[in-house]
């Protein structure tokens, strides 16, 4: 029987995973969106798990408006992410040091 | 309560988003041509949305009748205060704004659009009383903020400052989100009631993870250490108005909507936060005097002066009573007028081609070329620094005499201690401007909108601004009465 306690775990594990990809990712931020959208996904299935766990109705709405607003964010992050490149030429990690403190 | 009167509570949101969406028609029509009318205009949406505060202000607004669309909006006395000086920081964002882009051929009608949304999204923010408010409101804000770091497409510096503030602010509101659903899941529900009702007694393990979470999301978002490590880049590599503007309205929103998450929801378990606060202030404190001293650059050096200033203000969240709420007020209040101040002086550095100049070697004998700047500098990094007669030295008063006041003699004793080495790179300031062998670049005459803001700034810190302290503290102490409807 699969119980509240695996979702959690599930998604505790994914948060982890998605911070650690921020972090200890050394080639190129495509890698960092990807990691940040695993970190809004794995709220998501707190959010659905807890709702249906006790029948209530807010958590789906909730995970709706996260998965919209992450859809708007991966637009932005991706556009920033194209002005970045066009005026580097490159989009790895490391390279993001013009600044530096 | 019915629809009609849960809108009447919103008006100045209402205001502010519909007329967005009308200033970007009329940017869409009009092109780049329409880009200065644009900017005056959304002036005068955030002037008439300001002026809709006053009566929630002025009676002092608290209760039921302050709430809207179900409790899902709170328009009280706190959040009037908050909305009041961050729409007058966009305000002084908005008017400085034209020079400095039209310089360099990239006055788009799109920036005032842009600060408009993040308004709302502030606005937003500081009313929320659920966290589904609370979340849309913070992200219509960042995504706002994201574009506006990096408006400047072909700069390499503003590429980087925007792509790092994206990923930086990805993650903050990833944790706090992470940490919304863990209360969601242990406390049954999202409203501010429910989360804190259900905190009311001892606090389970996932409680309290949910509380850590939600509080080092905000932290980053008000750039408090330890989170504080995108602030210099991000103030560094973005235009300087966007700078200016990051300095003020957001930190002001980011600023309100922790205090009210803290002493509002969690305000039963101030025991188990006060520690984490009290840690993340005087870490900011310190940090924030040690990291500025070596800055050749303006903009860092600002930075980290403003990281050190959240501490003070952290200082005051700290105390957790409705004392140390208002002090809080007052210090953001005054911290928005210097902060305002100086990065518009910093927007004045300029030579007679009208190119901007932004480290210490520049500056050096300022008050040769450009007196009157050179004084107004003056004042503004004493009043940061906190030495009297400025204002500056008022909110470190009414912050520590609330510390002192609540038993916290100690941390006030740190906080007193750290502010003393934060005075070294004032002081340096004003000595490279006033001592050195002239530089002799920055000669160029600034426009009237600059000259206002900064006098207005100035006027605000000088002595003559404590004439405005009996009704400041007035104000603050009723919006701090809002948080804690009980006492």
């Amino acid at each position: 029987m699969i119980g509240i306690e695996h979702y959690v775990t599930v998604s505790a594990a994914l948060f982890v995973l998605g911070v650690l990809g921020i972090f200890l990712n050394r080639k190129n931020v495509i890698v960092i969106l990807m990691a940040i959208e695993l970190i809004l996904l794995s709220v998501n299935i707190n959010l659905v798990a807890f709702s249906a766990f006790m029948g209530d109705l807010i958590g789906q709405i909730f995970a709706m408006m996260v998965l919209t607003v992450a859809a708007a964010e991966a637009a932005i992050g991706l556009a920033i992410l194209v002005i970045y490149f066009r005026s580097r030429g490159t989009i790895a990690v490391d390279d993001a040091h013009q600044m530096k403190g | 309560m019915d629809y009609n009167a849960s809108f009447a509570l919103v008006r100045p949101e209402l205001l502010i988003g519909i007329s967005s969406l009308v200033l970007l028609l009329i940017a869409a029509w009009g092109e780049e041509k329409s880009a200065r009318l644009v900017s005056w205009l959304a002036v005068a949406v955030l002037f008439v949305a300001g002026i809709l505060l006053v009566p929630t202000l002025h009676d002092g607004a608290v209760g039921p009748q302050t709430q809207a669309f179900g409790d899902l909006f709170r328009a009280d006395a706190f959040a009037a205060f908050a909305k009041a000086l961050i729409y007058l920081a966009a305000i002084g964002c908005l008017i400085v704004a034209p020079t400095y882009f039209e310089r360099l051929r990239a006055m788009r009608a799109e920036y005032p659009i842009l600060v408009l949304l993040a308004t709302l999204g502030m606005s937003i923010m500081v009313s929320a009383s659920d966290f589904l408010t609370l979340y849309v409101g913070l992200e219509l804000n960042s995504l706002a903020a994201y574009v506006m770091a990096s408006i400047l497409r072909t700069e390499g510096k503003s590429a980087e400052a925007g792509l790092k503030y994206f990923v930086l602010g990805g993650l903050a509101s990833g944790i706090l989100l992470y940490g919304i659903s863990l209360l969601y899941g242990f406390s049954g529900g999202t409203s501010f009631t429910v989360v804190q009702a259900a905190l009311a007694g001892d606090m389970s393990t996932g409680e309290l993870f949910g509380l850590v979470f939600v509080l080092a999301g905000l932290a980053f978002k008000i750039s408090a250490v330890p989170f504080h490590m995108w602030t210099p880049d991000v103030y560094e590599g973005a235009p300087t108005p966007v700078t200016t503007f990051f300095a003020t309205a957001p930190k002001v929103a980011a600023i309100a909507l922790t205090a009210r998450v803290a002493l509002d929801v969690f305000g039963s378990q101030a025991d188990a936060w006060r520690q984490i606060v009290i840690f993340a202030s005087l870490a900011s404190i310190i940090v924030g005097a040690l990291g500025a001293i070596g800055q050749q650059n303006l903009k860092r050096l600002l930075a980290y002066s403003s990281i050190n200033n959240v501490g003070f203000i952290l200082l005051g969240l700290a105390v957790a009573n409705a004392a140390g709420a208002s002090a809080m007020l007052v210090y953001l209040a005054i911290y928005v007028a210097m902060s305002l101040g100086s990065f518009v002086a910093l927007l004045m550095l300029r030579d007679d081609a009208g190119n901007l100049y932004e480290t210490f070697a520049d500056v050096a004998g300022l008050s040769t070329t450009r007196p009157l700047l050179a004084w107004a500098l003056l004042m503004l990094m004493f009043s940061l620094a906190g030495i009297p007669p400025l204002l500056g030295f008022w909110g470190k008063v009414v912050v520590f005499q609330a510390t002192v006041e609540a038993g916290m003699v100690a941390l006030g004793a740190i906080a007193i201690a750290a502010s003393v080495i934060g005075a070294f790179y004032y002081i340096k300031f004003v000595k490279v401007m006033f001592f050195d062998e002239p530089a002799g670049v920055v000669t160029g005459k600034s426009g009237a909108g600059h000259w206002a803001i900064l006098g207005i700034c100035a006027l605000l810190i000088s002595p003559l601004g404590y004439l405005l302290t009996p009704s400041l503290g007035d104000l603050a102490d009723k919006a701090a009465t809002a948080l804690f409807p009980l006492m």
